[in-house]
């Protein structure tokens, strides 16, 4: 490894926080936007490199400081953390590159600056969760990237944003206090805080109480950050009323990265030690994670802003995300690892194409679309794809994770074929809400008059941007390789402590 | 007297409780405000509980004094950074009401779902 190469992971996290205070000083208009782009966009490169040292074989390591593991903060990158960092920064690049035009709309000029700053800090608060191996510090890094982006999520001209982003600071503070909870009581019992440490530690004491409530309370904190059906009601308000932009970003890794942490502690951390909680997180996660994607879809199913339809599908499809997870097994943690990628592909393009839509349309309620296939047939076309690897349709993204999906829970018996049927219904919904956005812009005219006037698409770089994440859905659907080796990696490096 | 001799656990568990409360059950946001931080200072007084040492003195070292028992400074340290991160998220949760008072003329949550109803 030449010297840039071990210093990769801590570059994850220093280029945006460095770059975040630069930012909030450049008032010039277009400049912070371009430095905050051009800062994500060095965060993917490193993210990518990263991927290709973790397909290649290796787990970087890094001692901040120079001190040594136990007792200094380690920072290390597996597959697990590799896959989500491309999820996080390949959405912030994105979503910064396209969203400029929609975001000049939203946001006055003179509050620019500072609100991209914020943007990088929610940036770096992500990436840090995702690259640390202490319990502390992933606390820290937590509520950097939480308090970062209520401020985004606040930022935008909807006075609506306001009382929905209340509710996501006060359910997301109980979230992560839950979690300091459950950090101190281990720390408590093992004396330690690195996740590579306490994973040895806490075998000795695995059996005693503090323990036990230590795990309940992570878990649950953690769910409740991850919007985990029914600790899903900050989200839908906080996705729908944010600025176009800002929801393309949290819609595709923001609840993500809180499940990354969830797994990371239930699996490797509690799995292999505390006696009988894989049946426990089982039977606690399944019957919910199936909720889930019924409430979630069905609700979809009558909702009318488009941007509230697919944030209940979010809801959905963590849903599915958890069901893989709960199987327990290698394949099923797979399955549900992949749903990670591809879901943030998907539902990160069609968010993209509400923003194309918003550039032209008076108002996001499906009334509103109406004629806009005939107006703007580039972004409806992109929303079409998108849409189709949502619903898991073949040749697209969507289809590969559910394949896997189906394919984990069959492995299970009568109960699999329960869940296959849950799966299928899920998709059929799905089928139904996209259709109702396609038969709203497709099949009425518009009324005549005011529509009329502002024909045309979206500006261009957005909708090439749109385009682009549209066509990594069918990409990802061919070519698999890359996102299916790190799952599978990552999910054998969870589940390593299982026979 | 295991009950009485663990009263500082107590204490954490009353306060979170009482502040877990103020956020479910208060519909003023303020009130919702005050209960967060209650619920955070719960934590903050676990953390410290448990560096305690029976006996155990600040961890001073000196080349001077040997065999002293010393209590664990770090729970300490982590409690400082959560002192911060509490008061950074009171003072932001506090930045969004008084722009809801701007927006909606109210800090009651039910009258706000009614204005948004509207």
């Amino acid at each position: 490894m030449t010297a840039l190469e071990t210093h990769l992971p801590v570059l994850q996290v220093v280029v945006p926080l460095l770059v975040a205070p630069l930012v909030a000083l450049l008032q010039p208009r277009g400049l912070a936007w371009a430095a905050a782009t051009a800062a994500s966009a060095t965060s993917f490169l490193v993210a990518v490199q990263l991927a290709l040292g973790v397909l290649a074989g290796h787990v970087f390591r890094y001692a901040l400081g120079g001190w040594p593991a136990p007792y200094g903060i380690a920072l290390e990158v597996d597959a697990f953390g590799a896959l989500l960092l491309l999820i996080l920064t390949g959405a912030s690049t994105v979503a910064l590159a396209a969203g400029k035009a929609s975001l000049d709309r939203q946001i006055e000029s003179h509050r620019q600056p500072l609100f991209f700053s914020a943007w990088l800090l929610a940036l770096a608060g992500l990436a840090g969760i995702l690259v640390t191996a202490d319990a502390f510090n992933i606390f820290v890094f937590m509520e950097i990237s939480s308090l970062a982006s209520y401020v985004l999520v606040a930022g935008g001209p909807d006075r609506r944003a306001l009382p929905a982003v209340f509710k996501y600071l006060i359910m997301g503070t109980v979230g992560a206090t839950f979690y300091l909870i459950g950090v101190g009581l281990i720390y408590m019992m093992t004396g330690t805080l690195n996740l590579n440490d306490m994973e040895l530690r806490i075998h000795e004491v695995a059996d005693q109480r503090p323990i036990l409530v230590a795990a309940g309370f992570i878990t649950i904190g953690l769910a409740l950050k991850a919007a985990v059906f029914p600790l899903h009601v900050w989200l839908p308000n906080a996705y729908t009323y944010a600025p176009h932009a800002v929801t393309v970003f949290l819609a595709a890794c923001a609840t993500k990265v809180s499940l990354y942490v969830l797994l990371r502690f239930d699996f490797f951390v509690f799995q292999g030690n505390l006696l009988g909680h894989d049946a426990q997180f089982a039977a606690f996660l399944m019957p919910l994670a199936v909720l889930a994607i019924l409430v979630g879809s069905a609700v979809a199913l009558f909702e009318n802003n488009i941007k509230r339809l697919l944030a209940y599908s979010s809801v959905a499809q963590i849903g599915y995300i958890m069901l893989g997870a709960s199987l327990v097994t290698v394949l099923g943690l797979t399955a549900g690892l992949l749903h990670m990628f591809n879901h943030a592909l998907s539902k990160g393009a069609l968010f993209l194409a509400v923003m194309c839509l918003s550039t032209r349309l008076p108002g996001l309620h499906l009334a509103d679309l109406a004629g806009a296939a005939r107006r703007m047939p580039w972004t409806m076309a992109a929303l079409v794809v998108a849409g189709l690897s949502l619903i898991g349709v073949p040749g697209t993204a969507g289809f590969i994770s559910k394949w896997y999906l189906i394919s984990a829970a069959l492995q299970e018996g009568m109960l699999g074929y329960l869940l296959v049927v849950v799966i299928v219904l899920g998709s059929l919904m799905a089928v139904a809400y996209i259709w109702r956005i396609v038969e709203a812009a497709w099949f009425r005219t518009a009324p005549a008059g005011e529509g009329a006037e502002q024909a045309g698409e979206a500006p261009l770089g957005m909708l090439v941007m749109t385009w682009v994440a549209a066509l990594a859905n069918v990409w990802f659907g061919l070519v698999t390789k890359v996102p299916r080796e790190l799952s599978a990696n990552a999910a054998t490096i969870l589940l390593g402590h299982l026979p | 007297m295991e009950f009485l001799g663990l009263y500082h656990y107590w204490v954490f568990v009353v306060l979170l409780m009482i502040g877990f409360y103020a956020v479910v059950a208060k519909v003023n946001l303020i009130k919702k405000l005050i209960g967060l931080s209650i619920f955070q200072s719960a934590v903050f007084l676990l953390y410290i509980t448990m560096s305690k040492v029976s006996g155990g003195t600040a961890p001073i070292f000196s080349e001077k004094i040997t065999g002293v028992l010393y209590s664990n400074p770090l729970p300490q340290v982590l409690i400082l950074t959560a002192i911060v991160v509490g008061i950074s998220t009171t003072a932001l949760g506090l930045g969004i009401v008084v722009r809801i008072k701007e927006e909606y003329g109210t800090t009651e949550e039910h009258e706000i779902q009614e204005i948004d109803r509207r």
